[in-house]
């Protein structure tokens, strides 16, 4: 254990410390929860799924026979089988690749934005503030459907359907994130240790990414931990409003989308990739809530 | 305070103009001849054409058409579509549906959202933490219409406890299960938010002196403890109740709801134009009024966060 702490990239530009520093130490707290095992288990394997499905099923999810059509779970086919007759296992794994990819990078995309222009805004103040926040007001006011057609039209077919996808989220749904860390940056910015950094000298760089972030991040980490399930929903509800990933790509969005008319009669389409989508932030929201405490020195 | 109030008021203009010229060109720009379709099946009618072009200017350049957009709604005129409805007309008819609807799942989400917020960040990690986050989780993972659809088919069609779809106009007591529907997937964020807030708030040396004061636990958490662990919790509430002005798309569409969430995807598949820069424009100004309570609100909630 110790000899994976001493690997751990040192934060920031400081020197390593001779003693545990910080983050081995929240390493090591880390390392103690067996929640935390079990979510990085559960990340593990669904990413092993997104990289290589064929390890976990042999079944092509292209080739269905409508002989199967909705046909519920039996004995060789767990999940079983959805309207156009494919098996609903197969589809579950080799949709883990787009689902998960999208909502990775818009997640990422949008906390990135939200998060670099929240903590710009929070603590400059004054018209930087202004500027950034009424962006933000506008974002946050126009429709998604309409972001997203006029986006996917002038993106027109370059780059993939999940990259498309993924920036079309990230650029329509930064405003939330901007929002929320401006407002955990202004609870943060007059406090006493800023002060205290301010008066021996360390720039603003250093007091905003030294000290203002490590302190104000927690909303934003909660926030994104659980806007990946919400992003495979919205790719969800595009599919169903005709602007998400289109076949011949799967997808779990895609899945919940086509299965929902068959909600009253073959309710197996729905559930499976809905209870994979809930296992897999289920992961993420225990990792997340779990690296929020062991960073969190308020915690110890 | 007043002054900051003053200046925010003022970028309210430039912030309008800005939010009108960007739908403007997004509701404009987008691909696909506007007149086409607009005569059924059949091809539209050179006069029809020529009277169109005419009245809505197509054929002179976006930022000509933006000036003229722009005097008309000096007069007060937000224009008229291309079916020939006035827009304002159109917007009091979606409104008030709207309104309701977003009034009613607001209220619901945050009495759920705090309660179950406060309550796990007091034992994090135990019965109650856990249980809520899981059906929480379970909750965010099914999509709006999936959750709407269900709801519908259990509560309106097979128990009947709730009608299944909303008269026009329509009243609070027929939005409440579409108000919940829409409330449930909130809930989850806000609860979550709360419960991370109060866990550190309640870690604070402030705290610490309450307890050592004597003052019972309710009290503490309470008056102590909720107010400053809220300012995520209201940014939050602040941005849901922007969204749900804009329209709930979905829920709208499932539980046949004529409010602001179809007006708008109606003129986006329409291509008008005309309708859906009112319908924005109406949107954002709006989310400026509800974000600068919010911020107005931080400082109220957390006295170290001032305005001068």
């Amino acid at each position: 254990m110790t000899d994976c702490l001493q690997a751990a990239p040192p934060a920031g530009t400081e020197p390593r410390r001779p003693s545990r520093s910080l983050t081995g130490e929240a390493l090591a707290q880390l390392g103690r929860s067996p929640l935390v095992w079990v979510a990085l288990v559960i990340l593990v394997i669904l990413v092993a799924m997104a990289v290589a499905p064929g390890l976990f099923t042999n079944v092509d999810p292209q080739r269905c026979m409508l002989l199967n059509s909705r046909k519920p779970p039996a004995y060789g086919s767990w999940f079983g089988f959805d309207i156009q007759g494919c098996d609903v296992f197969a589809r579950t794994v080799h949709g883990a690749r787009a689902s998960l990819s999208v909502a990775l990078l818009a997640t990422l995309g949008s906390s990135l934005i939200g998060g670099i222009l929240g903590l710009v805004a929070g603590l400059k103040g004054g018209v930087v503030d202004a500027v950034i926040s009424r962006v933000t007001d506008v974002v946050l006011g126009l429709p998604t459907l309409l972001g997203a057609i006029v986006i996917l039209a002038t993106l027109g077919s370059s780059g993939s359907g999940v990259l498309r996808l993924a920036l079309v989220l990230s650029l329509l749904g930064w405003a939330t994130e901007a929002r929320l860390m401006r407002a955990s940056v202004l609870q943060t910015r007059n406090a006493d240790y800023v002060d205290a950094a301010r008066a021996a000298g360390a720039s603003s760089l250093r007091i905003a990414l030294r000290h203002v972030l490590p302190n104000s991040v927690a909303p934003l980490l909660v926030l994104a931990t659980l806007s990946l399930g919400g992003y495979v929903g919205t790719e969800a509800t595009l599919s169903y409003l005709g602007l998400g990933l289109q076949p011949p790509v799967i997808s779990w969005g895609t899945a919940i989308s086509d299965a929902q008319p068959y909600l009253a009669t073959a309710p197996h389409m729905l559930l499976f990739p809905s209870l994979v989508l809930t296992v897999t932030v289920l992961a993420l929201v225990m990792l997340g809530e779990a690296v929020r405490r062991a960073f969190d020195p308020r915690s110890r | 305070m007043t002054g900051y109030i003053l200046r925010r008021l003022l970028q309210f203009i430039p912030v309008f103009l800005g939010t009108t010229f960007v739908v403007f060109f997004l509701a404009w720009g987008m691909p696909g001849d506007p007149l086409a379709g607009k005569c059924g099946d059949r091809e539209c009618p050179d006069a029809f054409v020529a009277a169109a072009t005419e009245e809505f200017k197509l054929d002179r350049p976006l930022i000509v058409r933006y000036g003229y957009y722009l005097a008309d709604l000096g007069r007060g005129d937000l224009g008229r579509s291309f079916t020939g409805r006035d827009v304002s007309e159109q917007l009091v008819a979606a409104f008030p549906a709207t309104v309701r609807l977003a009034l009613l799942a607001v209220l619901i989400e945050v009495l759920l959202g705090i309660t179950i917020g406060v309550f796990a960040a007091l034992r994090p990690g135990k019965t109650f933490d856990t249980a809520t986050m899981m059906v929480g989780l379970g909750i965010i993972a099914f999509p709006s219409f999936v959750i709407a659809n269900l709801a519908q088919l259990v509560f309106g069609v097979r128990l009947g406890w709730f009608p299944v779809t909303v008269s026009d106009p329509t009243s609070f007591a027929e939005l409440l299960l579409p108000a919940i529907v829409l409330a449930l997937a909130h809930q989850v964020t806000l609860s979550r938010l709360t419960r991370s807030a109060v866990i550190e708030t309640m870690q604070s040396d402030y705290i610490r002196t309450a307890r050592a004061k004597g003052l019972g636990e309710a009290r503490i958490v309470v008056v102590h403890a909720l107010r400053n662990s809220l300012i995520p919790a209201v940014t939050y509430v602040g941005k849901d109740i922007g969204g749900l002005l804009a329209g709930a798309v979905v829920v709208e569409g499932v539980f046949n709801i004529s409010g602001v969430g179809g007006l708008i995807v109606q003129s986006i598949r329409s291509h008008d134009g005309i309708t859906i820069v009112g319908a924005v424009t109406v949107v954002v100004v709006a989310y400026l009024f509800i974000n600068l309570l919010v911020d107005l609100s931080y400082a109220v909630l957390d006295p170290r966060i001032r305005y001068d």
